[in-house]
């Protein structure tokens, strides 16, 4: 009944934020691929808050970039305010965050894809992906269309099985009233992946003409130039404000009052929510002594009235939306245009994939996004671009792109996930990384930049300014290593400082160690003879001045290393070794860990345990030698 | 080839004459040159043994006398370096060379890590893979067991404590950083930091210093011997000193006083509150009352409480026994040669759950079944482990060690005036550290922590 629709080499079906960066970056690689999206005027759609970035996801729309992204691009193009955060933080947890026009968005990331050699895109719904004998064949659609492909990536969203609730209200659906997918969910189930049920929600939009903003604080972006790709050369200096208010007890009164008839405290609701992005159910609930709560208002963007209710995401029936709005300054009249609703959908146990997303039961099949449990868009982007890069990798038998915890934000996640899992919906903090001043904003492309060239994910002549910008890095600190500064030379800058006068002469990196000291400081007194960017400049302080920090932990993660590159056999077989505890035995099974670092990382594996997977392991590397 | 040195004590608990420490991987014999005087390890031929000191590199002085093998690899057990330290028997001796040799940059082995290390580097053929697999299991089970016995509720409860004001300082740090707009909280400062650091800080150096545990690892279980005169107390200490002749600390040159006071039950150490401390408790109930002579008896780990078999209970020795009831107690009833005067099961009543046991100290009867006691109240009636014991304890003494470092790198840091969102580095170390003593070092805390104490949104 189908018809032959054409063969790729890797099709993704869904264009969210997970979608289009694995649609570029499989196109990239030199994969011939189809992007399928229910509709294709909502490409990367924003249904939730008008921003990208913030801490530790600020950094992943960097990586993101270094590794040929579009995220980062598009969002410089398109955003209506950005600030860089905790600016008078140490280095490694400043993070970019920008406020999205949401419509110029999709338009533009639509003019990106549609621009993007090798990448088809089509609107279409699909209705089972075409499998046989574990190893994914194509996909076909609900018009009978079948598409051949040996790799299939899914990024699929808050889409299976989606429900949205409002109050006593709840229907299948989409994020937005889109049409949810429920032969995909039942289909993956069938074929033994296991889901789970999470639930997320979004506030209420309002009508800006009927804010009264005098009653609000002024959040303004920064005047300050800022961007997040490394390509980016022209930035948007007309900046539009958001805007700050408060709850109040009225409005705690009102949602106390009508907490009952919550979708969330009904009992209607049967996922797991995050717990860092609560509702305002939770919120007044949880810790009920706290007399207000922040509310932002943020636009949807330049040519829309719609703003975007910051805090109040709640799946209240409307009415009571309507009765909180007026208990809220600056919203007293606030007219709602769509109301706040909570959306439970399935999601896949990402403990049932391998580090390149692909899943572990059926081979060429790979799944990104919120589909694997995550939340945010950047944390979707960061999956997609992953897969998209290993799905052309196994079309195309090309190399694969495992990022590992020291890498990258986007390592911890993935990491994070199929290792130890979720129990909700996850979003990446600063405090997953545990080499969090190896991960930061500034050296994204320091970091990753050659890895994306490697693949072909980076143009030629991006790739020679990287170049450029590492060596001369390296030769201003080589300078600085060995400049001796008099003291007398130095004392005027050091005074200005706030710094203890020096005695006697002092090699140029001790100084910048310095607290008070900073790179401008021997600027001043001693300018390399090369014209540095302030990047460069950034870097050289940077690295100098948390040496220390850096050096230690560069020595973990050597440790660390090590234990990721003892590799187990695929072949293992865990009942076979005597000595493991039930439990780890168990999860190992579950998990199936690639090396012995991430054995050690899987929750309820002990260091005995490891240990003797090591000897186990051991056992048969001389086994085989003995062998042959 | 592993990279790092580790060491243990690889012989069973203190009751033999000589222990063993033993030290395998690339520094054995650096680490052990720098410990020794006597000939230059380095250049000492392999497979020979040589006389010499232990010189503690903290105080300069002297701590063991020894003698030292020296293995190169690879012709030894784990086809690694290894450097065997003979030091006199006995819990307090060993121990110690331990903790030096742990100070002077070893690992302290895991459980079975010696034999793990000798089947990696292919020194214990296949077929033995299995029995090296069940080694590690048995040993670590037993190692958590007795670690777990051995770990004082009361010391557990603290170090549960500061990782939970730890965790509360690095959950405010993140929601600074990872909620930057969250305006609910105060930002962490650099002062509040230090403030906590230096809590912490306090709080384990004194832990370090006077944890029960630590204080019996190194100064032996505080035992005082008490009763009414003429009940058989100096006997006791006889009959304890005699039957157990590894005496451990032997430092030349000092007098026979203080060496009695250390002395050896089947490994545990005791040290018998001074022996004119005993002469000062012969009246001790008559002279200062019961209720402070139960003040006095406080300082005692351990109390040897002694009653004639040949005399009436007194008011006194019921009011006593009453007030010691929460302490851990052994009544030896001694003089089981004389007739009976007392009430015997009224003093078994009296005692509770505590150990009765009679002697006739005089015809030496009654010693073993006073030493099994002693174990038992110390072990919990749980010691075939051995080594273990004693391993556990040298391990948190080691991590409290530990922890303490990494405080006080952060307080360097802080002075350096370093962000806080790097000084956390050292403080979530520090963290971690403490976790492992207590068995708990899961990462999902600090993530738990943030949300059940912040209202975070955005």
């Amino acid at each position: 009944m189908t018809y032959d629709a054409g063969h790729y080499d890797v099709i993704v079906i869904g264009a969210g934020h997970a979608g289009v960066e694995a649609g570029l970056a499989a196109a990239r690689r030199g994969a011939k691929t189809l992007m399928l999206s229910l509709n294709l005027d909502l490409v990367a759609f924003m249904p939730c808050n008008p921003s990208i970035g913030g801490p530790a996801k600020g950094i992943v729309v960097r990586e993101v970039d270094a590794l040929g992204g579009a995220m980062g691009k598009v969002i410089d193009k398109t955003h209506i305010q950005m600030r860089l955060l905790n600016t008078r933080k140490g280095p490694a947890v400043r993070a970019l965050r920008a406020q999205a026009d949401k419509p110029l968005y999709i338009k533009e990331m639509k003019r990106v894809l549609e621009s993007q050699d090798n990448l088809t895109m089509k609107q279409g719904m699909v209705e089972k992906v075409i499998v046989e004998d574990d190893q994914v064949k194509g996909v076909i659609t609900e018009t009978k269309a079948a598409f051949y492909a040996p790799t299939v990536v899914v990024t699929t969203g808050t889409f299976m099985r989606g429900r949205v609730l409002i109050g006593d209200l709840s229907y299948e659906s989409g994020p937005n009233n889109q049409r949810s997918t429920v032969s995909l969910s039942e289909q993956l189930e069938e074929m033994g992946i296991e889901m789970v049920r999470f639930k997320t929600g979004t506030p209420m939009r309002v009508n800006s003409k009927t804010v009264d903003y005098s009653k609000t604080e002024i959040q303004p972006g920064e005047e300050e130039p800022r961007s997040f790709s490394y390509e980016t050369t022209e930035f948007i200096t007309d900046q539009i404000p958001c805007w700050l208010t408060y709850t109040n007890e009225h409005t705690h009164k009102v949602i106390d009052d009508n907490l009952g008839l919550s979708a969330m405290y009904s009992g209607a609701v049967k996922g797991t929510g995050p717990r860092y992005c609560p509702s305002i159910e939770d919120k007044i609930v949880r810790f009920n002594d706290k007399p207000r709560h922040q509310v932002f208002l943020e636009p949807e963007g330049r040519d829309t009235e719609e703003v975007y209710v910051q805090g109040l995401s709640t799946s209240l029936p409307e009415y009571v939306q309507n009765e909180m709005m007026r208990t809220v300054p600056g919203l007293e009249n606030a007219e709602i245009m769509r109301a706040g609703y909570a959306i439970e959908y399935d999601s896949v146990v990402p403990t049932q994939l391998w580090p390149t997303l692909e899943t572990k039961q059926i081979s060429g099949l790979f799944t990104a996004g919120q589909l694997n449990g995550t939340s945010g868009y950047e944390e979707a982007a960061g999956q997609g671009l992953m897969a998209g890069i290993n799905a052309a990798a196994k079309a195309l038998d090309l190399e694969t792109l495992v990022l590992d915890r020291s890498q990258g934000y986007i390592g911890v996640m993935i990491d994070d996930l199929v290792t130890k899992g979720t129990s909700e919906p996850y979003r990446l903090l600063t405090s997953r990384a545990e080499f969090r001043l190896m991960l930061r904003h500034d050296n994204a492309d320091l970091r990753l930049t050659e890895i994306g060239y490697q693949l072909g994910l980076i143009p030629e002549e991006r790739y020679e300014r990287f170049q450029e910008k590492k060596r001369q890095i390296e030769v201003e600190k080589k300078r600085l290593n060995k400049l001796v500064l008099k003291a007398d030379e130095v004392q005027a800058v050091i005074e200005e400082a706030g710094g203890s006068p020096l005695k006697d002469a002092l090699h140029a990196v001790d100084l910048l160690k310095r607290p008070e000291m900073k790179y401008e400081h021997i600027d001043r007194v001693s300018p390399s003879e090369e014209n540095l960017s302030d990047d460069v400049k950034e870097q050289v302080e940077i690295q100098i001045k948390y040496a220390g920090y850096i050096k230690k932990a560069l020595e973990q993660i050597d440790r660390m290393k090590k234990m990721d590159s003892k590799k187990i056999p695929d072949n293992i077989d865990y009942d076979a070794i005597n000595g493991l505890a039930t439990e780890a035995r168990d999860r190992l099974k579950n998990v199936r860990p690639l090396s012995v670092g991430q054995a050690s990382r899987v929750s309820g594996v002990n260091p005995a345990d490891v240990s003797i997977l090591l000897v186990y392991i051991e056992q048969g590397n001389v086994a085989r030698v003995s062998g042959e | 080839m592993e990279t790092d040195t580790i060491t243990a004590i690889s012989t069973p608990m203190g009751e033999g004459a000589i222990a063993i420490v033993r030290l395998s991987g690339p520094e054995a014999v650096a680490i052990s040159a720098n410990l020794f005087q006597g000939k230059n390890l380095n250049e000492v031929d392999s497979h020979t043994m040589h006389y010499g000191k232990i010189i503690d590199p903290e105080t300069k002085e002297m701590a063991e006398e020894v003698m030292v093998s020296v293995m190169r690899a690879p012709k030894t057990f784990t086809r690694e370096d290894i450097v065997e330290i003979n030091c006199h028997g006995g819990l307090v001796s060993v121990n110690r060379l331990l903790e030096i040799v742990l100070a002077s940059g070893a690992r302290l082995a895991e459980p079975g890590e010696f034999t793990k290390r000798a089947f990696m580097n292919g020194r214990i053929d296949l077929s033995q893979a299995e029995a090296v697999m069940d080694l590690i299991r048995a040993k670590t089970d037993r190692a958590m067991n007795v670690a777990l016995k051995q770990m004082d509720g009361r010391l557990s409860r603290l170090i549960q404590d500061l990782r939970q004001k730890l965790l509360e300082t690095l959950a405010h740090v993140e929601v600074n950083i990872d909620y930057p707009e969250y305006d609910d909280v105060e930002e962490m400062s650099h002062d509040m930091m230090e403030q906590k650091t230096k809590e912490v800080h306090e709080e384990v150096t004194r832990i370090l210093d006077t944890a029960r545990q630590g204080k019996i690892l190194r100064e032996g279980l505080g035992t005082a011997i008490i009763g009414r005169p003429n009940v058989g107390k100096s006997s006791l200490m006889n009959a304890l000193v005699h039957e157990n002749k590894a005496i451990v600390t032997e430092v030349p040159g000092t007098t026979r006083d203080v060496i009695e006071e250390y002395v050896n039950v089947r490994g545990v150490p005791l040290r018998l509150i001074d022996t004119a401390g005993i002469r000062e408790t012969e009246d001790i109930v008559e002279r200062i009352g019961v209720e402070r002579s139960r003040q006095v008896l406080k300082e005692a780990d351990l109390i040897l409480f002694v009653l004639n078999y040949g005399e009436e209970l007194t008011d006194e020795d019921e009011q006593l026994l009453e007030a010691i009831s929460d302490m851990n107690v052994i009544t030896i009833v001694n003089k089981m040669d004389l007739e009976q005067k007392l009430d015997i099961d009224r003093v078994k009543q009296l005692a509770g759950d505590h150990p009765v046991v009679t002697t006739a100290l005089i015809r030496e009867e009654g010693i073993d079944q006073l030493e099994n006691a002693i174990s038992d109240t110390f072990f919990e009636g749980d010691l075939d482990a051995g080594d273990m014991t004693y391993v556990s304890n040298v391990r948190h003494v080691q991590l409290l060690k530990q922890a303490k470092e990494s405080l006080e790198d952060a307080q360097n840091g802080m002075a350096m005036g370093v962000p806080l969102d790097v000084v956390q580095i050292d403080v979530t170390r520090t963290w971690e550290i403490l976790g492992e003593i207590v068995g708990d070092t899961v990462n999902e805390s600090l993530i738990d922590q943030l949300f059940s104490q912040f209202c975070l949104g955005k």
